[in-house]
This record gives structure tokens, C-alpha cells and sequence, in this order.
């Protein structure tokens, strides 16, 4: 199959089905609307299903729903609906159930804006819910990382019965690129050990997934899914290094601000710069051994490039260099983009000793 | 000799938690026997919320998915409508259903989303202590309408069945009341039927049950059956809303 134009939404909603989303459930919110609109038309094609909630709340209930029967089951919506969605979320983790979220992020806090901006990685990394759980969270900068990447987001999830986030930004989801789909996922013939539902009628013990747990038994649930984590950042880091050799100069950026960090990088390349990148493809788990593998002998100062002010990756990046080089920030936020010649202004301001 | 009555086998062999005489353990009871007289015991998915109610994940004996205050009816429309062979039925008390859940029972009895809601009244918050649910009487105390509901700041006992009837989706609608024998036996056949009717495919089914609390009512669960006579009833009409034939 040869590269095809799609919008970042349809991609990533053509991405999942192709993985084996076979359920949606989503409500309006803009700067995301294609990806609901994509999936009413397609699910039904593939024999899933789809709902339009009646909010954001319900949406992510009606995953929750669709994930205790085994289907592979997603919802999408902008930051402010992430967070209407954070509970459920929440609940998907306690009760051990697979899931893919797409956020599509956009202007904050509160209503903020429909424009897109990375305000989200904090809420994205930290805390998407209640309750101290972490997620896998994948942060895409071209459609075809994004297709990629939503492709076997379900074999995450399901690995670790664990929701999986994919971060993407306004701009990523409405701008359009030629990318190449895979090919459609066979689906698992056999029901998971966990799965409620018996359309064979076996004779067998009935099954109970909740997110409520005596003490003893929660307790071994945090410690389990903490172990988790950790083995996320020994196995599943995903970075791309760029030009980082020889680099006195590190730039640090992910999803949108990465792409256009990278046309400055190469330009200031041309020009002898010792400049690279460090770009986090998973944002948590934390690429934090291109760090650890730098020669802070050689490096001279990190460049934390991000849409949003402030800067909410930077505490990351902090906990890695400590204090062997200093860390500059620059970004737009309120749904302000960030263009070549500000992000290039503000690398030459850090080069020439003037940040 | 005849057994007649005996546990129904999809029920954990334990004492109810229940408080002595509340009817949660008679509603657990009776859904349980129109479950293994239709011979659903191993297509059925329950979907428990939160209050009371949850304690069912303790006392049955068949799939269950525990989910967030209210949001049971999300739940069950992913669930159903991606395991269309199973039984499936929330049971949801009145705070759950009536405040926080509004707008998913509504919108999911609006799709006409084909699985059964059992809804539990008692006009009160039982699990968290006692405290106004949209269901409670005028006048009624709680703890938090110390000195009786005043319609004037708190607004008036909301009825479900009534407004879920207003709908255009929903097949079958009705309140039944557990204070006595024979509204149980009515209450049963209104579940069989319920169950019977998402079987058939047929759509949205809501079975209301009027039961107790004698522990935040203050009464004796005697006194606690003469109170829904005299007070809860006159404001909950029993009877059947909706009944379309499918």
C-alpha cells in the first residue's frame, strides 16, 4: 500500500482501527472533531461499534465498559475534556483494564483556547487521575510516528492492562501529511483471562473486575503497577537522538516543538554549531539514559523548547543534568505558535550568552 | 419432601451485610431467582455502581464489573453493545441514579440502549451516612435537611419512572414496591419481564423498587414498611409507565 494524504485525526483514528479498536465513544470538543467524526463512519465498516456520549464523563465509562468484555475499546477528546475524563481514567488503571486515550491538546487552563498548545504534559506524565497510577504516554511529531505508534498502542495496554495515552498537540491532529498504513491487525481469537462475558456458555468461575479493593489487596495493586513503571523505563523508553555526538548545545523538545526545533538545529548546523536534540517519542517512561550517557564536560547549556509557558518539562530534564549545565527555557503558550524564527532568536540569545 | 425454597445458586452462601431488614438483600434475592429461572447465570454481566449497591460485588455469584458513583448506565452501554449476547443490568440506588447519574440514565434510556436498569429507592443516601437524596420526601429528615426537606431551597422528590417514560425509546418502565408479599411477587414478574424484553432485543428496560433504610429512617424495619405505606408510596405511584410490545 502506497503513502496516502490524511489529517492528523483521521490518521490516528485509521491507525486504531487497524490496531483492532473495535469501540469509540467520544464527545464533541474541538480542536479533535475529526477523530469522533472518522470513527462513526468507520467503525460500523469493521463490524465495531460507536457512541457519541452524552460528555466526556460517560465516554471514557462507556471504554470502560466495552474493555471488561475484551474489546479493544479508545476515546479521544482536547485537554479539557481529558480532564473531565481523568476519573475514569483513574478507574481503568484500579481495575486492571486496557485502553487507548488520544488527547489532542489544546490552550489552558480552563476553557482556554480551541488553538493548540502543549500545556498538558504535567497533568499527562504525573497525574492523569487520581490515585498515584502512571500510563505509557506516547508523543508523536509527524502523522506517520503517530499512526505508528497508535498501531500498537493496544498491545501495550493489553500487555500491561493499563490505559495507554497518546499526547499530540492541535496543530499535529489538524494538519495533514502523506503517511503509509499497516496492514489490519488479526485480532486475538482467544478471550482473555480477565474478560467477563461467556458466549460459549463454559462452565467456569464467575469474574469479578472493580476497582475497589480491601487494603491489603490495594496495597499490592500501587506496589504491582509502581513495579510496572519501572519496567517501562528499562524496556519501553522510546527517543530519538539527533545530531547529539558532539553537541555542546541540547536541545530538549517533543510532538510539534521538536518539528520546529529541528529546522532551526539543521540550520545552525550549516552555520558549525555543535547543536543537537533530545526528543522524547515516550514522555513517560522519561528518556532519562540520553541524559545520563551525555559528556557534561562537553555540553554547555540545555535548551527545554516547548508550546506552553511555562516550561513543564523542564523539572524532568532537572532531575537528570542536575547541576552540570545550565537549562534554558523558551516556548508560546495560550495557543500561540511557536515559528522558526522565534525558536532560532531564542537558541542564538543562548548561544551568544545573552539568555 | 419437596424443597420449595432454597438459595439461589448464583448467590455466595454467606449472611447478607445488608442492615437488619433493609430490602437490598430481598431485591439481591429476587433478581437473583428470575436470573436462574430465565438460565442466565452464565450469560449474564451485572454492572454495580456505588453506594449499597456495590456490596453486591460480595454476594453474587456471576460476572460483575464494579464502576464509578453514577456512571453504571456508560458502562453497561460499552459493555452490551460489545457483548450482545449477555444478560446485562446495572442496580443503582437512588443517589447514584437520580443525582450524579442523571445524565446517564437519561441518555442511555434515550438511545434506547438494550440492557435493564434496576433502580433502588429509598429516598436516602445510604452507604454515606443519611444524607438528601433527589428522592426524599418533603418534610423528611436527613442529615442534611436536619429539619425536614424544604421543597423551598432543596426542590421536591424526583420520580424516575415518570420521566424516563416521557422517552420514546424505552420499552418497558415500571415501579414496584418490596414491603409486602405480594407487591414482591408483582416486583419479580416486573424483572422477568424486563430481562425477557432485552432477550428479545427488544430495548431499554427500567424496573424501579421501592425499598427502606431503616437505619438512616431511624425506624425499626417494621415501622420502617408502615413509613413507605403511608409516606413513600403516595409519592411514588406504583404501577407500569411504559410497555411497548416488541
Amino acid at each position: 500500500m502506497g503513502k496516502i494524504l490524511m489529517k492528523g485525526c483521521e490518521a490516528i483514528a485509521e491507525a486504531a482501527v487497524l490496531g483492532g479498536c473495535r469501540f469509540y465513544a467520544g464527545y464533541p470538543i474541538t480542536p479533535q472533531n475529526e477523530l469522533p467524526e472518522y470513527m462513526s463512519v468507520r467503525l460500523p465498516e469493521v463490524g465495531g461499534d460507536f457512541v457519541q456520549g452524552e460528555s466526556e464523563v460517560a465516554s471514557i465509562n462507556m471504554v470502560y465498559g466495552a474493555a471488561t468484555v475484551g474489546t479493544r475499546a479508545m476515546t479521544s477528546s482536547s485537554s479539557p475534556g481529558i480532564a473531565l475524563k481523568s476519573e475514569g481514567i483513574s478507574y481503568l488503571s484500579g481495575a486492571n483494564l486496557p485502553a487507548l486515550i488520544v488527547n489532542v491538546s489544546r490552550g489552558g487552563p480552563g476553557l482556554g483556547t480551541i488553538q493548540p498548545a502543549q500545556s498538558d504534559y504535567l497533568q499527562a506524565t504525573k497525574a492523569m487521575g487520581h490515585g498515584g497510577f502512571r500510563m505509557i504516554v506516547f508523543a508523536p511529531y509527524s502523522l506517520q510516528e503517530a499512526v505508528d505508534l497508535t498501531y500498537n498502542a493496544f498491545d501495550y495496554a493489553e500487555r500491561d492492562r493499563n490505559p495507554v495515552l497518546i499526547l499530540i498537540d492541535g496543530a499535529l491532529g489538524s494538519i495533514k501529511e502523506l503517511v503509509e498504513l499497516p496492514p489490519m491487525k488479526e485480532l486475538p481469537t482467544e478471550q482473555a483471562k480477565w474478560q467477563l462475558g461467556n458466549p460459549t456458555g463454559e462452565k467456569r468461575v464467575a469474574r469479578m473486575l472493580t476497582s475497589i479493593y480491601p487494603e491489603a489487596g490495594l496495597e499490592t495493586l500501587n506496589r504491582t503497577k509502581g513495579e510496572m513503571a519501572v519496567a517501562w523505563g528499562e524496556n519501553d523508553v522510546m527517543v530519538e537522538e539527533f545530531l547529539l555526538d558532539d553537541a555542546e548545545y541540547v536541545v530538549v523538545a517533543y510532538g510539534i516543538a521538536a518539528r520546529v526545533a529541528k529546522e532551526a538545529i539543521t540550520g545552525l548546523r550549516e552555520k558549525g554549531v555543535k547543536i543537537g536534540m533530545i526528543r522524547p517519542i515516550t514522555l513517560f517512561p522519561f528518556p532519562k539514559g540520553s541524559f545520563r550517557k551525555l559528556d557534561y564536560g562537553k555540553v554547555k547549556a540545555f535548551i527545554d523548547i516547548e508550546m506552553t509557558v511555562p516550561a513543564q518539562m523542564r523539572d524532568d530534564i532537572a532531575l537528570e543534568v542536575l547541576d552540570r549545565a545550565p537549562i534554558y527555557e523558551y516556548g508560546r503558550s495560550g495557543g500561540v505558535l511557536l515559528d522558526d524564527d522565534g525558536v532560532l532568536e531564542a537558541i542564538e540569545k543562548v548561544l551568544e550568552g545573552e539568555a | 419432601m419437596e424443597q420449595l425454597y432454597k438459595r439461589p445458586k448464583c448467590i455466595q452462601p454467606m449472611q447478607s451485610g445488608y442492615c437488619p431488614g433493609c430490602l437490598h438483600s430481598l431485591a439481591t434475592r429476587i433478581t437473583a431467582e428470575v436470573v436462574e429461572e430465565l438460565e442466565q447465570q452464565n450469560n449474564c454481566i451485572l454492572v454495580l455502581p456505588v453506594g449499597c449497591s456495590t456490596m453486591g460485588l460480595l454476594y453474587w455469584k456471576i460476572d460483575m464489573v464494579g464502576s464509578a458513583h453514577g456512571r453504571a448506565p456508560a458502562v453497561a452501554t460499552g459493555v452490551k453493545r460489545c457483548s450482545k449476547n449477555s444478560l446485562v443490568f446495572t442496580y443503582q440506588g437512588d443517589g447514584d441514579l437520580a443525582a450524579i447519574g442523571l445524565a446517564e440514565i437519561l441518555s442511555a434510556a434515550n438511545r434506547g440502549e438494550n440492557y435493564t436498569v434496576l433502580f433502588a429507592n429509598n429516598s436516602i443516601y445510604g452507604m454515606t451516612g443519611g444524607q438528601m437524596a433527589p428522592t426524599t420526601l418533603e418534610g423528611q429528615k436527613s442529615t442534611t435537611t436536619q429539619k425536614g426537606r424544604d421543597p423551598l431551597t432543596t426542590g421536591y422528590p424526583m420520580r424516575m419512572c415518570e420521566l424516563i417514560a416521557t422517552l420514546d425509546a424505552p420499552k418497558y418502565v415500571a415501579r414496584f414496591s418490596l414491603h409486602d408479599p405480594a407487591n414482591v411477587r408483582k416486583a419479580k414478574a416486573g424483572i422477568k419481564k424486563a430481562f425477557e424484553t432485552q432477550l428479545a432485543g427488544g430495548g431499554f428496560t427500567f424496573v424501579e423498587l421501592m425499598i427502606n433504610c431503616p437505619t438512616n429512617w431511624g425506624l425499626t424495619p417494621l415501622d420502617s414498611l408502615t413509613y413507605m405505606v403511608e409516606n413513600t408510596i403516595p409519592v411514588f405511584p406504583l404501577g407500569v409507565y411504559k410497555d411497548v410490545e416488541v
